[in-house]
């Protein structure tokens, strides 16, 4: 049963992160950030893993945080970037390159928007001691770009495009998050899901079947499209 | 005459509006939410929904970084005359879209589908859309700027009479469930329902529905009306709230278009217009003056007119004025 009255406990967690900080993570607990957070996504994952690109930074020493992400930014005449805000993507299209992506990069911490299967946590994050944050709405792109302090970096940008480059921040107070994954791989989202699924029934009582089916459909509400 | 500096100046303005700014309307409806949410993490969410937008306007910047998919209405006057006809109206959204990225920024969304080309400007091939409607008796140009987010939340199915209303309020709850888990339609929302037409009017209709309207605003057809405030409820009461968490705040109003159909069919649509519900409206006067709003008045009398005449213009134009 999901805890509806206590108020979402609030932490702040310095990059790169120490285990025990992450240890104390719980799902639903409120997340800000301190310190140098990158994007990669398909772009990324594909250039690195799939062509064999080196990583371009010392990962690992410089932050553990791969945020799903693509900034609102423009390049000013003098060379330096406007980013505006930051918004998540939906992060269950990546988990194909994570386990590889794990090893390579080091990352512990993935932000995203929407979570992934609680299989992917399972199997992917739990042996790479990774939780999964979850941006907030999804869209605190102004929230998010205040955090930012500087474009410490952008990598690939004429190749991959402002949306797909690798962007490295510097970032403080940089949130809000909600942690889904902890690092057991307990999840917010499926705790939530159960518990809506559970009334789905009576929500749809007493509406019959449309009177032509579809190819692929399913009658079972608590089944997920993602 | 409108100059077509004049439309590329006031559809740039819109755009960074839209961007940054959250309509009212769509504001008090959330903040009406987050006196009735009982869920404690969906309040959370709502509250921090609020804080972005008070972020945005203070810091002029925009309030999500996914740009959605920028895109024009425009309503021209009968009597309305731009200079360089509308192909130079045309040429003018084009090119406030490009600036407008740059400068506010926008995220560049726009790519070709197949070779993922990107402009950086989110113009390219049919980018971005300029759909058009007209007005009696008015010499003005009203363009409205919609920034819809989203790569869920929408879903079209050809229901048929037999399945009736109850048929959709299922296809209705089908779509707000399935999108709704895990917040991919960035909820809670203004949700449009296009009913009838031919396939792609049922589209058009419900996106209308969903980006053209206000909160609070209802169908002129009382029965409509009344389907409206019955399906809001109904989406309130899925157990569900923003980012899928259990709570009751996931639809802020909904809003049904119709158009007449063929006799066997009834197509329907449905459509979410986020968290970050963009939109903007400038009306570019014949004397040169431009005023700004966030309510479109897309759909006038004239619009939902159902025979060869319409009302007369004295009623159109207190509607839409
Ligand atoms: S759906 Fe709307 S609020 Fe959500 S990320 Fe897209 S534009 Fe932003």
């Amino acid at each position: 049963m999901v805890d509806e009255q206590r108020q979402p406990q609030q932490v702040r967690v310095k990059i790169p992160s120490l285990r025990e900080d992450l240890e104390g993570l719980t799902p639903g607990t409120v997340v800000y950030l301190d310190g140098v957070v990158y994007t990669a996504r398909e772009g990324v994952y594909k250039k690195v893993l799939d062509e064999g690109a080196p990583l371009p930074l010392d990962l690992p020493a410089v932050s553990d945080a791969n945020f799903h992400c693509s900034p609102a930014a423009a390049r000013e005449p003098d060379g330096r970037y406007n980013v505006g805000g930051v918004t998540a993507t939906a992060s269950f299209r990546f988990s194909q390159w994570m386990p590889q992506w794990f090893e390579k990069s080091g990352a512990r911490i993935i932000i995203g928007k929407g979570g992934m299967s609680a299989d992917d946590y399972r199997n992917l994050f739990v042996p790479a001691g990774a939780v999964y944050l979850t941006t907030v709405g999804y869209g605190t792109g102004a929230l998010l770009g205040r955090g930012i302090k500087r474009v410490r970096d952008v990598f690939w940008l004429e190749e991959l495009g402002i949306a797909q480059a690798m962007w490295v921040f510097e970032v403080e107070n940089f949130g809000p998050f909600l942690v889904d994954s902890d690092l057991q791989g307990n999840s917010l989202f499926e705790q939530h899901t159960r518990q809506i699924n559970a009334r789905l029934g009576e929500v749809y009582a007493g509406l019959g079947p449309p009177a032509l089916g579809r190819f692929g459909e399913t009658d079972d509400r608590s089944d997920e499209l993602v | 005459m409108i100059s077509h500096q004049a439309v590329e100046q006031a559809a740039y303005d819109i755009m960074t509006k839209a961007a940054i700014d959250i309509p009212e309307d769509y504001l008090g409806g959330i903040k009406e939410m987050v006196t009735t949410e009982k869920a404690q993490l969906s309040c959370f969410v709502l509250q921090s929904m609020v804080e972005n937008w008070e972020a945005a306007s203070e810091d002029r910047r925009p309030m999500c970084a996914d740009t959605g998919l920028p895109r024009y209405y425009v309503k021209v006057g009968n009597d309305a005359r731009i200079e360089g006809g509308f192909v130079a109206l045309e040429r003018a959204l084009r090119s406030a879209t490009a600036r407008a990225t740059h400068d506010v920024p926008l995220r560049p969304n726009r790519v070709h589908p197949l070779w993922r080309t990107d402009h950086n400007n989110n113009v390219g091939i049919n980018a971005p859309e300029i759909d058009w409607s007209f007005e009696p008796d008015a010499d003005w140009i009203d363009i409205t700027t919609v920034h819809k987010g989203g790569l869920f939340g929408t879903d079209y199915r050809m229901l048929f009479p037999g399945d009736g209303i109850d048929g959709i309020k299922r296809f209705y709850l089908d779509t707000l469930i399935a999108f709704g888990k895990r917040g991919l339609a960035c909820q809670p929302a203004i949700v449009g329902v296009g009913l009838g037409g031919s396939k792609d009017t049922s589209m058009v209709l419900g996106k209308q529905a969903a980006c053209l309207r206000i909160v609070g605003d209802r169908n002129p057809d009382e029965k409509i009306a009344a389907l409206e405030l019955e399906l809001t409820d109904i989406g309130n009461n899925i157990g569900m709230g923003p980012m899928g968490f259990v709570g009751s705040s996931m639809v802020v109003d909904c809003h049904i278009e119709v158009g007449y159909t063929h006799t066997g069919g009834m197509p329907m649509s449905v459509h979410t217009f986020c968290l970050s519900s963009r939109r903007a409206t400038a009306r570019l006067h014949a004397d040169g003056t431009v005023a700004f709003r966030t309510d479109p008045k897309w759909f006038t009398p004239y619009m939902r007119r159902e025979s060869i005449e319409w009302s007369t213009s004295k009623d159109s134009l207190s509607k839409s004025v």
